[in-house]
């Protein structure tokens, strides 16, 4: 039987012209893959890592003051300045406490929002809950931070809201910056640490009662160590995204200045220079995703 | 675990609260668009829908408005190409670094905006590209490329491998296979990341002000250049209520789309 199939193939067998391109690729698995992985390793790989590490290189770097060209010689004159003058170092100082405020009570907020979607509500329920708290995720960065520019202002829906309370809104300031990047950034928190919530195995739970634990004694001994490395990740988030952010501080910001805001006014006059600044943030959060690496948080991104 | 009624009340108030906290900022946008008051004294003194007349009829608003299109449609398409490619790559083989890609993929969307802004900024005066919309296009295409990979991905990795080999059992080529087998299943999680990418794009302001020349204005930089000048502040906040509506449908409609739209940006 098996013979006569083979025998009809060899008679019945096309010529391979229409498929010579796929059967050839096909032997050639190696092939494929490079003709895949070619392209968005170009773009990915040489333009956005090689434009990356081109900013560091200009950051050693320095402009002509009379002309604003950047001289191409290798210098440390730019990391000197940054060193030597306090309010550089106030600024990085200030941004990295703006930062680490606003990590701390997005986790806060996350962490009930996220155990009554995983846990109190109804199984059905939970979707869309989920895309209650997604959606305006997605809603334009900057007509976000307007909103809280309208409700922040004097005679605005704040002050008209408080005011029956004897309060006033924060006004524009380091409040202010802080309200709104935790604003900004609360459901990059709240989602891993719903999904972390969610993982936990009901048996784990139910074991602990069992053994006489109390709900607030599972919450703070079971629960709580299991979702930590969910909160690291989504901290990883909330904590880049304050580091960087300028536009902020521009608009609800008043006079207060953050290390985004001396790179964005450095950019046209001395590029070198903002290079030089712009690798404060990412340095600190080098640093921090070492330290973050050691709780296993980024096997959860 | 057991939870007392008072918690789970006390839990649903704090819920309610953050979703209020959520919402009534966006909400508050649209309401000032109309709100008769130029000052947005609130509550609103009166209602008219003069300010969004006036944005309709805005020359600057418009322009930046078919700006944004062209930026977003041409970011959209490098990124559906360049990610549906890495998605397939890291879905159908094994080589070395085949772990790094998705980091590197992300890369640029979690780093501040600010720092892939000044690196594409350096770049392009270092290879002296002029400033204008292929910039832009670029640096958009780059922080896109991750939200048509992760919902291809999702796609692929949920799709049995052996279809495949059943539409090769059957003579097709690799290519009659793609049209015929591959891309209808993909088809509707390369809408969503599309949709997806598009709105990315469209909202886009930080990576946008450091690639964009002077002559090149999206509508986010529109936003950002009238923000602080008093006259314009009530056509602004109609452009702005605007753009949240705009912004949430293509992402209501990716997530009708795909079930693989999990989560964020991410």
């Amino acid at each position: 039987m098996a013979g006569t199939v083979i025998e009809e193939r060899e008679v019945v067998r096309p010529a391979p012209s229409p498929h010579r391109t796929s059967g050839f690729l096909h032997r050639h698995r190696w092939l494929q893959l490079s003709g895949l992985l070619s392209a968005p390793m170009l773009w990915l790989l040489v333009a956005y890592l090689g434009a990356l590490a081109m900013m560091f290189i200009t950051a050693f770097w320095t402009t002509d003051p009379f002309t604003n060209d950047v001289v191409r010689v290798w210098s440390l004159e730019n990391f000197k300045q940054l060193v030597s003058d306090r309010a550089y170092l106030n600024v990085a100082v200030r941004s990295v406490v703006v930062a680490s405020l606003v990590t701390l009570v997005c986790a806060m907020i996350a962490v009930p929002m996220a155990f009554f979607m995983a846990r109190v509500v109804r199984p059905r329920w939970r979707g869309a809950f989920v895309v209650a708290v997604l959606t305006p995720l997605w809603a334009s960065y900057l007509v976000k931070v307007y909103a809280w520019r309208v409700m922040l202002q004097t005679d605005g829906v704040l002050d008209s809201v408080l005011r029956p309370f004897g309060l006033s809104s924060p006004g524009f300031g380091l409040a202010a910056i802080v309200i709104v990047l935790t604003y900004l950034w609360l459901p990059y928190m709240i989602l891993p640490v719903y999904a972390g919530f969610e993982r936990l195995p009901d048996s784990y739970v139910d074991a602990s009662s069992d053994l006489g634990a109390r709900t607030v004694r599972t919450f703070r001994s079971v629960m709580l160590p299991m979702v930590f490395p969910s909160l690291v990740a989504g901290s990883i988030f909330t904590f880049s995204l304050s580091l960087g952010d300028y536009i902020t501080a521009q608009i609800v910001g008043g006079k207060v200045q953050l290390i985004g805001n001396v790179v964005q006014t450095n950019i046209v006059l001395n590029l070198p220079f903002a290079a030089a600044v712009a690798t404060i943030p990412v340095a600190v959060m080098v640093i921090y995703l070492a330290v973050v690496s050691r709780t296993g948080a980024l096997d959860n991104l | 675990m057991t939870l007392s009624r008072t918690s789970k009340i006390v839990l649903a108030a704090v819920m309610a609260l953050g979703l209020a906290v959520i919402y009534v900022p966006l909400l508050v946008v649209v309401v000032n668009s109309f709100n008769a008051d130029r000052t947005f004294g609130w509550p609103p003194p009166g209602f008219t829908t003069e300010w969004w007349h006036r944005a309709i009829g805005n020359q600057g608003a418009t322009d930046a408005l078919i700006t944004s299109l062209k930026a977003g449609l041409g970011a959209t398409a490098i990124a559906l190409v360049l990610g549906t490619m890495a998605a397939f790559a890291v879905d159908r083989f094994t080589f070395f670094g085949r772990q790094t890609i998705s980091l590197l993929v992300i890369l640029p969307i979690a780093l501040p905006g600010i720092v892939t802004g000044i690196a594409l900024n350096n770049a392009f005066q270092v290879l002296g590209i002029n400033f204008g919309l292929f910039t832009v296009v670029v640096g958009h295409a780059t922080f896109c490329i991750v939200v048509v990979y992760n919902n291809v991905l999702a796609r692929l990795r949920r799709t049995a491998g052996n279809v495949v080999e059943a539409s090769a059992d059957l003579g097709a080529g690799m290519f009659q296979t793609f049209r015929y087998v591959t891309f209808p299943l993909l088809r509707s999680a390369l809408l969503a990341g599309a949709l997806l990418a598009f709105a990315l794009s469209f909202d886009e302001v930080i990576v946008t002000t450091f690639t964009a020349g002077p002559a090149t204005e999206t509508l986010p930089i529109w936003i950002l250049s009238n923000l602080f000048r008093p006259n314009q502040a009530p056509i602004v906040n109609a452009v702005a209520a605007a753009l949240i509506v705009l912004s949430v449908i293509p992402v209501w409609l990716a997530q009708r789309l795909s079930s693989d739209t999990t989560g964020g940006r991410i």
